[in-house]
């Protein structure tokens, strides 16, 4: 999934680099002046050790050799030694700052963006696949964060060494050193275009890779419906023109490196031959020495590098800019549940609440003639108007798109009313915090969804001081502590993949345990459809009847046997109540729950004799 | 497990592999001009440097340099005078060299990119190919992710073993042999000195890289719990909103995200300091060479031509050699590669265990005594099934989930082969019928069908790609999906499958009738293949089809009484073994489990709903 989009995403990012986006991101990293620029101040040092070298070498060649004057050798020998050692150490240095700061960046976005992703209301989830704000979180920030801190070391290395080398050119030879570096544009303008195209290759490449996985993905769980189909051939001949797409890709990039490569290694020796040609000359009417020639040649071949370098972290902020441009698109996201700052004065945001201002709740819910549109604007709600009394339990019924969980989702507040308002306790709930609402409401999802831990840590998730005790005591009250203790290390299983293999039965009566240990004066449960075995059927059944006991429940539900012991049973239909009453009321009604009822009834009748 | 296999793997070689041969097939004579290129390619590149000597040495300072014999000798029939008057000669050389040495170059890089593409695709089809044909039980024992990880990470660790490695490997040697060659020919002691310290920067980077691999892995994981984090946090969004927990989880998320900063910041802390400790290994040789070279020259055993000659050379040595430590530090993943890839095409493709004819089919079933089981358990899931259904008939099946029901009709597929009696199709037994022409003749609608990342329609057309619209259409309408599709905003172009966009499974079920009925099959089995379709839908599609199903030999699995009233023969399975069997009428004045069933679905009073 997540690539998918990745891939849609590089195919419109064809741009030039936008300096507005990258200003932003130094910002990061300018957070860390001492690390970047101790990181640069150790590059400059390589750059000009780098720049030495040469010179070093000239004075052998000039003063050792030709003058045959050895006095300075114990010297040279010792500032050779000191340029190489100093160089190992800045080396390091500058590696390991550019790491520090990659990685240093690399956590501020990720917790800027996961303090975002807490805020960000409930309808931005709803359209946004979890695999691609993973991409972003993981891969986009990594990338990003690894090129600013890199490339900004990396230019600087390579812009003070061309400068420098070229200064120290032109002051050992103006003319010589304007010759060789002529080609110096040359290699700048052919290296960005190389560089370019090569990169744009990679994507494609990239690109059919991420298809050519998708296309085993599908040929390993459409693998029956392949065989029924006999879709064999016309499946390997799909996947043949994928892979020969990328051979084909592959070969071209080779084929563009082929040219690139050999054709900057010209470059250089065009240079060399340049400075071979002239420097002859000039040393023969004794213009310069046979050092300062051999240096010559010397730097000609090392301009290259950098030169390449420079081309190189261009390119590549070019391809990067479209990560860059998603996380910050992320980080800019604006929520539309969103507490008033009159609200967060008086009872803190979702970090640092204020709990000493919170009011008591008792759990009176009205829906005051709430309209509820979406984005696009298709009407879910229109003037839907509904009390429930502290206290009391309400059954939403009713068919898929009906609105049953908009309504729970308001009462949530994971959206709110377009027009119309919300009451609780007879206030306005947008005129308390999101979060007072939050901590005084118990949520059971269709699929619940536990994390990684022990059961013990999610039994207690809302309230982590709980003791254990407090633990298995809300477990007995849903019935959950029998197959707890039953599991290997009870208590402490691991709940997910590696560990106990939970039924979606087991793990539902443990997410009611969740909500019985914080003790929740209203209670929402999005019942699931999924089939489950009779017998934890019943104990969810038991379980949902205890949580109900002296709270206001909202139950969405599917099982029509969950909806019986309802107060009131309220059937949707089209954003409206249609019939409302209890069980009893309902039946005799002979209407759509009637239908609803006796239909379901049959099939799990059935399901209940063939076993 | 990973440990142990990898062990194992290490006792294999790498071009023994009938994998790595067949890939490699007809790829041969590109290896030997891929030697000859990387050849000409080195000894070119050190020639220019020679070069410069020989003009230091003898154009301008008119002394004659130690070279290696050959070339000694047309050094001495050079003209000095001639060369510094038009100097240009050797510039134009040292370009021409280069030119020659750019397209052996560019020739090296281009083989290198045939053979490991070409590798690397027949890979690719080969592992494809074989996945497909592997047995349908295959797949119920094994993970998609892991299949899918070797299939691609797998094959570009032997991409990058064949493209990078094996010529880098070569490249490294080639240049050894040369550079050691020419260095010893112009002065054995400058070779020694020059070469002095590359065997301890070889172990040297060979050593850390082997040595590194463990804290990458550390890294790894803890990019993987960071990850971990983030994706429970997000598909547990409304939990945590529910449950007001959010500063919980930013603390949660801390932990992970600066535990991985920590980490890796450290990893590249090792990293700095072995860049930084090898640098200063590389121009202390380089040091080295210049100042020995300085001092023979001193003495005038060296000419200054050859001190260049040796630091130009030190330096071209250096940064290979380096290289190839690394290389040759992580050589074993090519071979552990070919070895999971072997587990893969190790497995038997399905066979054809008889005839393999193409008879014309018109649909008369026939089972006798048919036991079935599956092969890793003693459990009989089908026993002593016999029936028969002539062409055009309808049968249909009830029974509970582990019946053996769907196996049943699986059989008929040959998805599974029976382990006793036999299966006829129009008095051919379908172990001599060719598998592709069986399953062609038989539509089957699954109860969680699969559907194709591709459009509505190109999955519809899935089996008869050329098939017009309309015919389309049609089936559509009868599968009671036709105004669905139409309501999408794409219509019938929608993306459907892993990358598009989520239809509901009683859709999904739709279309997949859609699709089955295109086919045009003489035998249609539907395996309960409407149970997420409403029961108001269930009736019209059931209606439409009846049309249709006038010379379909049909098989129906279904739970709802009303589908299975519309057959012409009902069993009834429990266990594997046919208990109930006859017609709508029969089984329910029988008092079997058919008949309670019926009741039950049947109208009823109030008073037995409370």
């Amino acid at each position: 999934m997540s690539q998918q989009i990745e891939v849609t995403d590089e195919k419109i990012m064809e741009e030039k680099v936008n300096p507005q986006i990258w200003k932003r991101l130094i910002k990061y990293a300018l957070k860390y002046k001492s690390v970047l620029f101790g990181g640069i101040a150790a590059m400059l040092i390589v750059a000009l050790a780098d720049i030495l070298y040469p010179l070093l070498n000239r004075y052998a060649i000039d003063v050792f050799i030709i003058e045959n004057d050895l006095s300075s050798l114990a010297a040279y020998i010792l500032l050779y030694i000191v340029v190489i050692v100093v160089q190992g150490f800045c080396v390091k240095g500058f590696i390991s700052r550019a790491g520090k700061l990659e990685m240093s960046m690399a956590y501020d976005i990720r917790k800027e963006a996961f303090k975002k992703l807490q805020q960000l209301s409930m309808s931005f989830f709803d359209k946004t696949a979890v695999g691609y704000l993973l991409a972003r979180m993981i891969s986009d920030i990594g990338r990003i964060s690894d090129l600013v801190a890199w490339a900004m070391i990396d230019i600087i290395w390579s812009v003070s060494f061309v400068f420098g080398s070229a200064v120290m050119m032109f002051f050992l030879n103006p003319t010589l050193a304007l010759l060789v570096l002529s080609v110096v544009p040359v290699l700048t303008v052919i290296s960005i275009y190389f560089q370019r195209r090569i990169l744009r290759w990679q994507r494609k490449i990239r690109n059919t890779n991420s298809k050519i996985t998708g296309a085993y993905n599908e040929n390993i769980l459409g693998a029956v419906t392949t065989k029924t189909l006999v879709r064999e051939e016309k499946n390997f001949e799909e996947f043949r023109e994928l892979t020969k797409k990328m051979s084909d890709y592959s070969k071209r990039s080779a084929t563009l490196s082929g040219i690139f490569f050999p054709l900057v290694l010209l470059l250089g020796n065009i240079g060399t031959a340049l400075a071979l040609y002239k420097g002859v000359k000039i040393s023969q009417i004794g213009g310069i020495t046979l050092g300062t020639l051999a240096a010559f040649i010397q730097l000609s071949r090392q301009m290259f590098e950098p030169v390449q370098q420079i081309a190189r972290i261009l390119a590549e902020m070019q391809t990067a800019q479209a990560s860059a441009e998603r996380v910050l698109t992320l980080l800019d996201t604006e929520q539309e549940v969103v507490d008033t700052p009159e609200v967060i004065e008086k009872y803190g945001d979702e970090f640092n609440p204020k709990i000493e201002n919170w009011p008591e709740i008792k759990g009176d819910i009205e829906f005051k003639n709430v309209v509820f549109k979406y984005n696009r604007g298709e009407v879910v709600l229109d003037d839907f108007s509904l009390k429930i009394k502290a206290g009391e339990t309400v059954a939403l019924v009713g068919e898929t798109g009906a609105g049953k969980s908009t309504i729970s989702n308001i009462v949530c507040r994971f959206y709110e009313p377009t027009e119309g308002q919300l009451l609780i306790d007879g206030v306005d709930y947008r005129e308390r915090s999101y979060l007072w609402l939050q901590r005084n409401l118990g949520y059971v999802l269709q699929v619940p969804h536990l994390f990684s831990g022990t059961i013990a840590d999610n039994i207690r998730y809302q309230k982590p001081e709980a003791t254990d005790e407090e633990v298995i005591r809300a477990a007995k009250l849903v019935n959950a502590h029998e197959f707890i203790i039953n599991q290997p290390k009870g208590y402490q299983t691991e709940v997910g993949e590696e560990g106990a293999k939970l039924s979606t039965g087991q793990k539902q009566l443990i997410s009611f345990a969740r909500i019985m240990i914080s003790d929740p004066k209203i209670f929402v449960l999005d019942e699931a459809t999924s089939s489950i075995d009779t017998e934890t059927e019943m104990q969810i059944q038991k379980a949902i009847k205890d949580v109900m006991k002296n709270r206001t429940g909202i139950i969405v539900a599917h099982r029509l046997s969950t909806v019986r012991s309802a107060d009131r049973i309220l059937v949707i239909s089209q954003g409206k109540i249609v019939e409302e009453g209890t069980h009893k009321d309902l039946m005799s009604l002979k209407g759509r729950y009637y239908d609803l009822y006796t239909n379901q009834f049959k099939e799990s009748q059935t399901v209940k004799i063939i076993g | 497990m990973q440990k142990k296999n990898t062990e194992i793997y290490k006792n294999q070689s790498f071009f023994n592999s009938y994998l790595i041969k067949d890939a490699f097939y007809g790829y041969k004579r590109y290896l030997l001009f891929g030697f000859l290129v990387v050849v000409g390619a080195v000894g070119l590149s050190f020639l220019t440097p020679l070069v410069i000597t020989f003009v230091i040495d003898f154009v301008i300072s008119n002394e004659v340099p130690d070279m290696p014999g050959f070339l000694l000798n047309i050094v001495k029939e050079a003209d000095r005078k001639y060369l510094l008057d038009n100097i240009w000669i050797p510039a134009l050389l040292i370009v021409l060299i280069t030119m020659i040495a750019g397209i052996f170059i560019f020739l090296r890089l281009r083989i290198s990119a045939q053979i490991s593409e070409g590798v690397s695709k027949r890979l690719k089809d080969r592992l494809y190919s074989h996945i497909q044909n592997l047995p349908y039980d295959y797949f119920k024992h094994i993970s998609a992710g892991d299949i899918v990880q070797r299939c691609t990470s797998d094959v570009e660790t032997i991409r990058r073993f064949v493209s990078v490695q094996m010529m880098e490997i070569l490249r490294t040697l080639v240049m050894i042999v040369i550079s050691m060659t020419v260095m010893v020919s112009v002065d054995y002691r400058m070779a020694l000195v020059s070469s002095s310290l590359l065997p301890i920067l070889f172990i040297m980077s060979f050593l850390f890289f082997k040595s590194i691999k463990s804290k990458f892995t550390i890294s790894d994981e803890a990019e993987g719990r960071l990850s971990t984090v983030i994706q429970e946090n997000l598909s547990g969004v409304r939990v945590v909103r529910a449950f007001g927990q959010q500063q919980a989880e930013v603390d949660k998320f801390e932990k992970a995200n600066s535990e991985f900063k920590k980490v890796t910041t450290k990893l590249i802390n090792t990293m700095a300091k072995y860049w930084g400790a090898s640098d200063m290994l590389t121009f202390l040789q380089i040091a080295l060479t210049v100042v020995v070279g300085t001092l023979l020259a001193v003495k005038g055993e060296l000419t200054v031509g050859n001190v260049i000659l040796f630091t130009t050379y030190v330096s071209m040595l250096v940064w290979p050699v380096k290289q190839m430590g690394r290389i040759l530090s992580d050589f074993g993943k090519a071979v552990v590669s070919v070895c999971r890839l072997e587990e893969i095409t190790d497995e038997e493709e399905e066979r054809e265990p008889g005839l393999a004819l193409k008879p014309e089919i018109k649909g008369e079933i026939r089972f006798e005594g048919v036991c079935f089981g599956y092969e890793d358990s003693d459990h009989e899931v089908l026993e002593d099934i016999t029936f028969e259904i002539k062409p055009g008939e309808t049968m249909a099946i009830l029974g509970s989930t582990g019946s053996g029901k769907t196996s049943l009709v699986q059989l008929i597929q040959r998805l599974y082969e029976v382990n006793g009696g036999a299966i006829y199709i129009d008095g051919v037994n379908v172990n001599d019928i060719e598998r592709h022409h069986l399953r062609n003749n038989i539509g089957i609608v699954l109860q969680e069908p699969f559907l194709y990342s591709k459009t509505i329609m190109e999955n519809i057309k899935i089996s008869k790609p050329d098939i017009s619209d309309r015919a389309v259409y049609e089936v559509a309408n009868i599968a009671a999906i036709h105004n669905d599709i139409e309501s999408f905003e794409k219509g019938y172009e929608t993306e459907v499958g892993e990358r598009g966009v989520t239809v509901s499974g009683g859709q999904k079920q739709r279309i997949a009738i859609a699709r089955t009925l295109i086919q045009q099959a003489p035998i249609l089995i539907f395996d309960d293949s409407l149970s997420a379709v409403d029961t108001e839908t269930d009736k019209r599609i059931r209606e439409a089809l009846l049309e249709r199903r006038q010379n379909t030999t049909t098989i129906l699995i279904s739970h709802r009484i009303v589908t299975l009233s519309e057959a012409d023969v009902i069993i009834v399975l429990d266990n594997g073994r046919i208990v109930e069997r006859g017609s709508h009428d029969e089984l329910v004045k029988s008092g079997g489990m058919y008949s309670k069933i019926a009741r039950i679905q049947s109208e009823y009073a109030d008073e037995d709903y409370e």
